[in-house]
Parts: C-alpha cells; structure tokens; sequence
C-alpha cells in the first residue's frame, strides 16, 4: 500500500493503491492530510485505479477529508471506482458528498465543460 | 442445519491480520467456486468484522478473534466471529447506520456493509463477556452466470 500524491496549480490528486482496510487507512489519510494542509488546494482528487479491495473504512476515509475540506471552498472528486468499491461508496450516500466517478476523464471533461 | 466442511481460525486482535482474515474465509469459500463479486461480498463482510473487534472488543488490548467458517447445504456459508471482549451495550443502536464510537475517521457503517453484502446477520453480545457475529451468505457461484 503506498499513496502517490501529484499536485498540478490548484489540483492535489492522490493515487491510492493495494487494500483499503482499518489497517492501511491510517497512512493513507496521513499522507492525503500532509498534502492538503501544506497545499491549500482548490480540488482534492482521490484516484481508486489500482485499489484492490475496500471495506467501509474507505468511507471513512472519504468522509473524514470531506470534513477537513468542508469550509475551505476545496471541491473533492472521487475516481475510477470498481464496481465494489462503487458499492461500497453507496451504501454512505457518498454521491451526496462528492462527485463520484468511474472514470477520471469524467472529471477532466466536467471542469472544461 | 448441518455443516458439510468447516475450518476455524483463531487470531489475534491486531490490525495487520484484517488482510489475513478476509482471505483466509475467502480461501475457504473457493470450493463453492463463487462469482468475483461474491469474493468481493465475502471479504468486505468479514473485514467489518473482524475490524469490529479490533477497534471496538478489544479497544484497551490485544485479544483473541475465533472465525469458525462452515459449508451448510444449498451452498450456504456460514460465518462466525467471535471475541471475547467488552461486549455492545445497546446491540440495536450498534446497528443503526453511521452510529460509531470509533471516532471520526470511522464511517459508522460496519453492520451496514454486513447486511448489504450478505442474506443474513446475526449478532449476540454480553458486556463484558463478548460478542458473536454470525454472516449466512448463500453462494450461487460461476455456474449461475453461464
């Protein structure tokens, strides 16, 4: 489990990868919080490519950056769900919270538009 | 109803084993030969519970977890997690979506991704003497996509 950030201007993108579980959940909401304290971003993507499985502590990752970021004005995509974590994601009424996409050039295409 | 196969795993209750216990029932389970999503079904419910007790039993230590999985008939796995923790106070409100004391970074939907992902949920807990989680989730397996 290693977590890849990017930041590209305004843009922090966190590229998660391996198991999502109560275990690995606590790195990667160190490393996603490092960037985004130090950053101050306007968009906060987390890219779900190359994860392998996720438990509800995905949710709680998710819901947990969505506080921190809450009144700072930063807008906060989810991408490239599986379909379970897609599932899992749901079940939260995540899409209330976050733009969830099961592409990332959904988002790219939305921001252009 | 009467178990055809059954395996226990007895582990202790660190957060690195969350990974090994998934599998390990998940390994189990092969032999009813099941779907990629049911795979998927079988880990996510084990891992919420197996994190249940880490995080909630045995919050001041390391206990033990007992997983007994058996093969019932008509392809139905039957799972038990058992600790021998501080057991939950109110079972129902436990339950309830988005209710936790796990702290913030805990979406409160454990018991909620158990329900979805299986056909039945069991749970019996005493304070102070433990609780026992019992998942039944019936596998139709590849032969059903075909």
């Amino acid at each position: 489990m290693q977590t890849k950030i990017e930041i590209n201007g305004s843009t922090v993108t966190a590229y998660l990868s391996g198991e999502i579980d109560h275990h690995s959940a606590a790195s990667i909401r160190q490393a996603i919080d490092e960037s985004i304290i130090s950053r101050k971003p306007q968009r906060l993507i987390i890219d779900f490519k190359d994860v392998s499985f996720m438990d509800s502590s995905g949710i709680g990752l998710v819901m947990g950056r969505y506080r921190l970021l809450e009144n700072t004005g930063c807008k906060m995509a989810i991408v490239n769900l599986s379909p379970h974590a897609y599932r899992v994601m749901q079940l939260a009424g995540m899409e209330k919270l976050a733009v969830l996409k099961k592409k990332a050039k959904e988002v790219t295409n939305n921001e252009s538009a | 109803m009467k178990a055809l196969n059954t395996v226990k795993i007895q582990l202790e209750s660190r957060s690195v084993n969350e990974g090994y216990a998934r599998v390990a029932v998940s390994s189990f389970a092969s032999q009813l030969d099941p779907t990629v999503e049911e795979i998927n079904d079988i880990k996510t419910a084990v891992s919420e519970a197996v994190t249940n007790c880490i995080v909630h039993a045995y919050k001041n230590g390391v206990g033990k977890i007992y997983i007994s999985v058996s093969i019932l008939e008509n392809s139905v796995l039957e799972i038990k997690i058992r600790d021998r923790g501080c057991g939950i106070e109110d079972v129902k409100k436990a339950m309830e979506p988005l209710f936790t004391t796990g702290g913030e970074d805990r979406a409160g939907l454990g018991f909620s991704v158990m329900e979805s992902f299986t056909d039945k949920l069991r749970v019996r807990s005493k304070q102070g003497v433990g609780t026992t989680v019992t998942l039944y989730k019936r596998i139709r397996g590849r032969a059903s996509l075909v």
